[in-house]
């Protein structure tokens, strides 16, 4: 992110209410991750210790301190995505983008990136969108009502191709 | 136009032809399109894709709106079984107005309320009123919101706060999404009559960024009201002024807790700070401060214009007004569902949800968010409202209902929920941090059919101690759905037990 549109940013908060919060939140959008430089500069402009930026950044869900992919997509694991089956669809995505996990977590997080940075798979505690579970998002677009067998007809829309080479 | 609930029959559109009743199409799709547009430029409405028909409607604020009659041969509103049970205090507008203009708000008695309170009553009345409404916190814990609103009041500070806990958190739930994205403006004139009575001239919004949209019709409306001058210096010529600002959550479960939520506004890690203080003496900013949830805010501008009394003639004892439900899972008619307080999970379940998918039996419901509980389908005559709800083990929590039919497994839902509140701990205090761990720990070992009897009873343990040693409302309540279901589905962990014996 460009000084000059950080500058804006943190000039939009003229009360400390919300403000460090919001400032992060909207370098997460723009920039879909939290860089190290970028938080070093809000430090000092902002005269809070690099330490509490970090601890902020990696307490809430919403940040992420890594670049994702030019696709996100995120299943949501809310109490009627799990019982409508949300995990088999996270397998499915899993599998389908061949990402794996390097270690088992135990809460069910997870976040990761195919190896051409096309796409990153990652979980949400719940989008509100419960009468529709199981529910997907792929960027800001949320898809309703899915089954693994959809999965591969909504990557599509998003430049995913199906490796024909393997069957071969 | 925001949203009338009944979201499995969606997308739904309304039309209105003139001296005709509103009438409302169902599961409508983009081909039907051109036959909706011939049917309405030739004064009629498409019989096949017609829902329901209202004749007239009272939005308890304002007089009523009669949109006329005729097609006879569309069920009323009141014939819809999924409708039928509902009584609207909080949606009183949701589905019926455009929530991006609030002079359709106004237009349905918004903001007379508030004119009201102005004008017409004390600080004092407005606080009596609300005391006699019974009205109680809708984030779950039901405290008294009269009461809860003298203490700040009575705090003798120049600057006061007042906040809105828009942090819907629990999975599971999106009552408060429905209610912030159909009708910003409620919002804002209950929190505007809080500000009057306590005396803060100061209030925030403190909305999860997952709701983007909720977050940009509150905006708009806020634009709206300080450009009609409802929001800043001397509203409506009185001695009170009022600013709001916004503030977004970043997806932490643990900021619905309220010092928690102050920590994050305050531009911190949420974690909960002790209490006492109360926020009512040390709040936001040091300052006296008082927080409600969307939802309790929405029911204040219905008690200032029906009066206290009216509002405590709906539901059940000690139990007053209406609650949004979110009917979710395995259930045939989901959406949001207002129902008395007090109203049995049957109603809910049967005649609102039709029951199971494609007939399937019910086995539980599970209620109040990850801190809730699981209750068994031979309890279905309970009330739901604060008292019972905590009898059976659960809690109302801010009105989630997730429906579970007989394929569920009791124990990996209550794995579910430990793996949710293991992870979105604070880690401040050791209880809830190592406790629900091991908790965790022990579910994993129960389903993989390796734990023992010994393992049931340090489960049961483990649950007591965290809720008594816990910090917070988080872990005070993390293992109630270990509880109750070791209560009411002790079989199905014991024949997970059994494995472990052979």
């Amino acid at each position: 992110m460009e000084t000059a549109r950080l500058n804006e940013i943190v000039e939009s908060y003229p009360t400390p209410t919300g403000k460090i919060l919001g400032i992060l939140e909207q370098v997460q959008r723009e920039d879909g991750y939290l860089q190290k430089d970028v938080l070093k500069t809000l430090a000092e402009k902002l005269e809070v210790p690099l330490s509490e930026l970090y601890s902020i950044a990696t307490f809430y869900s919403f940040f992420t301190l890594e670049k994702l992919g030019r696709h996100v997509v995120t299943v949501c694991m809310g109490t009627a995505c799990h019982v409508r089956g949300a995990p088999a669809l996270a397998d499915t995505l899993k599998a389908l983008l061949k990402v794996e996990e390097d270690e088992t977590t135990q809460d069910g997080k997870f976040q990761l990136t195919t190896a051409d940075n096309d796409f990153t798979v990652t979980s949400a505690r719940c989008f509100g969108a419960c009468s529709m579970a199981p529910v997907l998002r792929v960027d800001n677009k949320i898809f309703g009502y899915m089954t693994p067998e959809r999965i591969p007809a909504v990557l599509k829309q998003f430049g995913w191709e199906e490796d024909t080479h393997q069957n071969a | 136009m925001g949203c009338i609930g009944y979201c499995r029959e969606e997308p739904l559109v309304n039309i209105h032809l003139p001296g005709k009743p509103l009438i409302i199409l169902h599961r409508v799709t983009e081909k039907d399109a051109e036959e909706i547009v011939r049917a309405v430029a030739a004064g009629e409405v498409p019989r096949k894709l017609s829902l329901c028909r209202i004749n007239d409607w009272d939005p308890l604020v304002g007089e009523k709106l009669l949109f006329g009659e005729g097609f006879q041969d569309v069920p009323a509103y009141a014939e819809i079984p999924y409708f039928a049970p509902q009584r609207k205090v909080v949606l009183r507008d949701a589905g019926l107005i455009n929530p991006e203009d609030i002079d359709e708000y106004i237009a349905v008695g918004g903001y007379s309320a508030l004119y009201k309170a102005l004008t017409r009553m004390s600080p004092d009345d407005v606080i009596e009123e609300v005391k006699a409404s019974g009205l109680r916190g809708r984030g779950g814990a039901g405290f008294p919101t009269g009461l809860k609103w003298g203490f700040t009041k009575k705090e003798k500070s120049s600057t006061k706060y007042i906040i809105c806990n828009a942090d819907e958190g629990d999975p599971g739930a999106y009552m408060n999404r429905n209610e912030m994205e159909s009708d910003p403006h409620m919002i804002l004139e209950g929190m505007l009559i809080g500000a009057y009575a306590i005396g803060a001239r100061e209030g925030v919004l403190y909305i999860r960024a997952e709701y983007p949209l909720a977050i940009q019709r509150l905006e708009k409306a806020i634009g709206q009201a300080r450009d009609y001058g409802l929001l800043g210096e001397n509203i409506f010529g009185a001695d009170f002024s009022f600013t709001l600002t916004i503030a977004e959550g970043a997806g932490a479960f643990v900021c619905g807790e309220e010092t928690a939520l102050i920590a994050s506004i305050e531009g911190e890690t949420g974690r909960p700070r002790p209490r006492p203080p109360f926020p009512a003496q040390k709040g936001l900013w040091g300052m006296p401060t008082n927080i409600n949830n969307v939802e309790t805010w929405t029911n204040i501008p219905v008690i200032i214009n029906r009066g206290g009394a009216w509002f405590s003639k709906i539901g059940g004892e000690r139990n007053s007004g209406t609650k949004v439900f979110s009917l979710v899972g395995e259930v045939d008619r989901v959406g949001l569902a207002e129902v008395p307080l007090s109203t049995p999970i049957r109603t809910m379940v049967y005649d609102i949800g039709n029951g199971g998918i494609e007939g399937k039996a019910i086995k539980a419901v599970q209620t109040g968010g990850p801190s809730g509980g699981c209750i068994p389908a031979s309890l279905f005559d309970t009330p739901m409202d604060y008292e019972h709800l905590t009898a059976v083990g659960s809690i109302m929590g801010s009105g989630g209902v997730v429906v579970m039919d007989a394929g569920t497994s009791m124990v990996d839902t209550a794995r579910f929920f430990i793996g949710f509140t293991n992870e979105e701990s604070c880690g401040k205090c050791v209880p809830c941090r190592e406790g629900l761990k091991h908790m965790l720990m022990i579910l994993d070992k129960t389903l993989a059919g390796k734990a023992t009897e010994t393992d049931m009873q340090t489960l049961e343990e483990l649950s007591g101690v965290i809720k008594n040693a816990s910090l917070c409302g988080l872990g005070q309540t993390a293992p109630n759905p270990v509880l109750s279901t070791l209560r009411y589905f002790r079989d199905e962990y014991n024949t997970l037990l059994k494995k472990a014996r052979k």
